[in-house]
């Protein structure tokens, strides 16, 4: 029997219902990514992924990264910058407190420098504390940092990750439990799922609008697909399919934010390994790739082309993409000049990320155009490092730099591409030691022309970020410029 | 009609056989130049069945990922018997001693792990590859032939004409190769079809997971996975392969079955 009654109330519940829902998710928000942390200690190792989850939501340095990759005020409200460039003063911001509720002062500052730069460190990127000759205490809110030399990008080192403020009370458990100074603190963690973090209301900024925070890690890509096509995901950073972005970009349940990381993404050539120690031979390779296939093929479309190992949205960039056009005829010239007019065969050893999966196949077929023949093995990561980045065990590669400003690792002549020129290297030294903003500037320029002009690996492009999210989403980060997702800015429009 | 399924499976078969065939002297397409801006072409009068999302022509990629497939199929199934079908024969000429005891149980312990299982183990240890993954296929094919000639051959073994070997001074070897081994060869060809299917099927799955044949040599399962986020935007990239391995595996099915029926005494015994 029909009763009009029953389906109007039931039809008045679905409405209750779905609103109650709607209300519940306007401060809750659930964050994907593909990569979950090894653990949760961004002092203590390379891994972009802890400090995806945690930079700037748990934990905060004296500076940090705004959203447009300046550098701006962190746990240290102001600084005083000594006449000579080598003492820096910072003025800490009063009444911060840890998570566990003892308070930030310039004790812990000094635990945190001198942990990270100590002898037995095992801080992934110890160079940002190297000038560092003494941390000391001035009062409870005041430290005086000395260095051996004045270093321009100092205040930018401080704002990396790896340097943010931890508390000697908690470093024992920080890689399961961290306690930092953020607007979020951490609740949660259920390895191989997911990282719940919640609202600090004890933050000493401004309160982030979410209440809870959920971070889920997905790595296949068809199944972020799938979370993100049946809304139960909010958020996906760093989108791991860029086929399906256009698709996302089509339904108005989504939004794509496009923008740019720190990600130059090179066909890293081993400069030790004949015939590729042959600067020829490298120019001949850089000649034959077409950048845009690439990015059309492996990216569709998303990434922007580069010429050297420098960041394009960079102001001190310069576009040298010129100096190794897409000329296969020139390229057969110069393997000629160089006595292999036969062409040669060489490894391409491939890391997981679909860019180094589909371009390297890109890359085969070019390089097979002129005739220099590739074996292609795709590793997974953990091979990859150790056979390629550690054992230099390669010809050729695809990787993307994430890193900001990491034009200083041609400096390395151990690094694992093996680029070996003093002037390089002497270069990099006189940049360090220069804080003049128009010097700096110059030298950067002529240190990207020099890695061009020797070739030292084939530039491809620079990797887009590409987020998606639900069109009611507002204030996510737009641009990478450092490994982040930021969520004190987030909130959810009406 | 009887041998229906027979003449099905085997219009199949020679369908992918001659795909294969012919991919050694033409193909439309050359695949090993990439075309990015004629990517994604949905099936058209130029390219019969597309393209992919490197622009290359499927319908080549299917033609030469038969060669692929057939042929690490085949190598392995070679594998499988030629070192299977000895090892069983042996085994059931000295029926319980230690050698049968050694020979069987270890092939226990082989057809213990699931097939795919061993394939992914060996082709993590020794590194991915279309040779890897033959070895791994073949040795899974091992214990199957060695079952199936052991069972056969013990049964044989009773009969007076081996007997009437035996006493005349025939060695058990000789026994084995001359007497044993045609008799049983139509097991074994069934067998060996039936196999094959799952080899292909296996080739397949190791090339779907990254540790079969390696780009740019294309494979069906490959394809696939390739396929895999794009179904949503271009199904055919999926439903094409899918499609060849269906057509395959079906076609040395149904052949197996057929060919069973008339070859194989015991099933054509109880028809009768």
């Amino acid at each position: 029997m029909f009763q009009p009654t029953k389906l109007i109330a039931a039809g008045a519940l679905a409405v209750f219902a779905s609103a109650g829902i709607g209300l519940s998710a306007q401060s809750d928000i659930t964050v994907a990514m593909q990569l979950e942390p090894p653990h949760l200690d961004p002092t203590s190792a390379a891994a972009g992924a802890i400090d995806s989850v945690l930079y700037s939501n748990v934990f905060e340095g004296l500076t940090r990264f705004a959203s447009d990759g300046s550098v701006t005020a962190g746990l240290a409200e102001s600084w005083d910058i000594s006449g000579d460039g080598t003492v820096y003063t910072f003025k800490l911001r009063s009444g911060v407190k840890f998570h566990d509720g003892t308070s930030m002062d310039a004790n812990d500052v000094k635990f945190s420098l001198d942990r990270a730069r100590a002898e037995d460190s095992t801080n992934a990127q110890k160079a940002l504390f190297s000038g560092i000759t003494d941390v000391s205490v001035v009062d409870n809110s005041t430290v005086k940092i000395s260095l051996d030399k004045p270093n321009g990008s100092f205040l930018f080192n401080m704002a990396w990750g790896d340097a943010v403020i931890v508390a000697p009370e908690s470093i024992d458990g920080i890689k399961n439990k961290p306690i930092g100074t953020g607007a979020f603190t951490f609740q949660n963690w259920v390895q191989g799922d997911r990282i719940e973090l919640s609202r600090n209301s004890d933050y000493w900024g401004d309160k982030p609008a979410l209440e809870n925070v959920t971070f889920k890690f997905i790595s296949d890509p068809t199944a972020a697909f799938a979370a993100v096509m049946a809304q139960d995901v909010d958020v996906f950073t760093s989108f791991p399919a860029p086929e399906n972005l256009p698709q996302f970009e089509a339904d108005p349940r989504f939004q794509v934010l496009e923008g740019s990381t720190e990600g130059e993404t090179i066909l890293s050539t081993n400069n030790k390994m004949p015939p590729l120690d042959n600067v020829k031979v490298r120019k001949a390779i850089a000649h034959a790739i077409d950048r845009q296939a690439i990015i059309d093929g492996a990216m569709f479309g998303y990434g922007t082309p580069i010429g050297t190992h420098f960041a394009p949205h960079n102001p001190d960039y310069v576009d040298l993409t010129g100096n190794s056009n897409y000329d296969p005829e020139l390229s057969k010239k110069l393997l000629a000049e160089a006595g292999f007019s036969e062409g040669f065969t060489t490894t391409l050893k491939l890391p997981p990320p679909s860019y180094a999966r589909r371009g390297g196949e890109i890359i085969a077929s070019q390089l097979r155009a002129v005739g220099i023949e590739t074996e292609i093995s795709n590793l997974e990561w953990a091979q990859w490092l150790e056979q390629v980045f550690r054992g230099k065990d390669y010809g050729l590669t695809i990787v993307s730099h994430t890193e900001p400003m990491d034009i200083g690792i041609y400096a390395r002549p151990d690094y694992y591409f093996q680029y070996d020129n003093p002037e390089f290297q002497s270069l990099m030294t006189e940049l360090n030691g220069t804080t003049e903003p128009g010097k700096r500037s110059s030298m950067l320029q002529k240190a990207q022309r020099m890695i061009s002009n020797d070739y030292v690996n084939g530039y491809l492009f620079e990797l887009a970020y590409t987020t998606v999210a639900n069109s009611k989403v507002r204030g996510l980060w737009k641009n990478a410029p450092t490994q982040a997702t930021d969520l004190t800015g987030v909130s959810w429009a009406d | 009609m009887k041998n229906g399924s027979l003449i099905f499976g085997a219009l199949l078969s020679v369908l992918v056989i001659i795909a294969a065939g012919v991919s050694f002297l033409w193909v439309p397409f050359d695949i090993t130049q990439l075309s990015i801006p004629d990517k994604l072409q949905t099936p058209n009068k130029i390219h019969w069945l597309g393209t992919d999302h490197f622009g290359r022509d499927i319908l080549s990629m299917i033609m030469i990922g038969a060669r692929t497939s057939l042929a690490v199929a085949l190598l392995a199934v070679g594998i499988g018997f030629s070192i299977g079908v000895p090892l069983g024969l042996a085994a059931a000429a000295r029926k319980n001693s230690l050698i049968d005891e050694v020979i069987m149980r270890t092939n226990d312990l082989i057809f213990a792990f699931p097939s795919l299982v061993i394939a992914i183990l060996i082709t993590a240890l020794f590194g991915a590859g279309a040779m890897n993954a033959i070895i791994a296929i073949g040795i899974f094919n091992i214990p199957v032939f060695a079952r199936v000639s052991r069972g056969a051959a013990l049964s044989l073994w009773q009969k007076e004409f081996i007997l009437a070997a035996r006493v005349s001074g025939k060695s058990d070897f000789l026994i084995s190769a001359e007497h044993i081994l045609p008799n049983i060869a139509n097991l074994l060809i069934v067998q060996g079809t039936i196999q094959f299917s799952l080899g292909i099927l296996a080739e397949a799955g190791l090339s779907y997971v990254g540790l079969g044949t390696q780009p740019p040599i294309p494979s069906w399962g490959r394809m696939l996975a390739d396929a895999q986020t794009m179904v949503s935007f271009a199904p055919h990239l999926a439903i094409i392969p899918g499609t060849a391995i269906i057509v395959t595996v079906l076609g040395l099915n149904l052949m197996g079955d057929g060919l069973r029926d008339i070859l194989d005494p015991r099933v054509r015994k109880s028809r009768e």
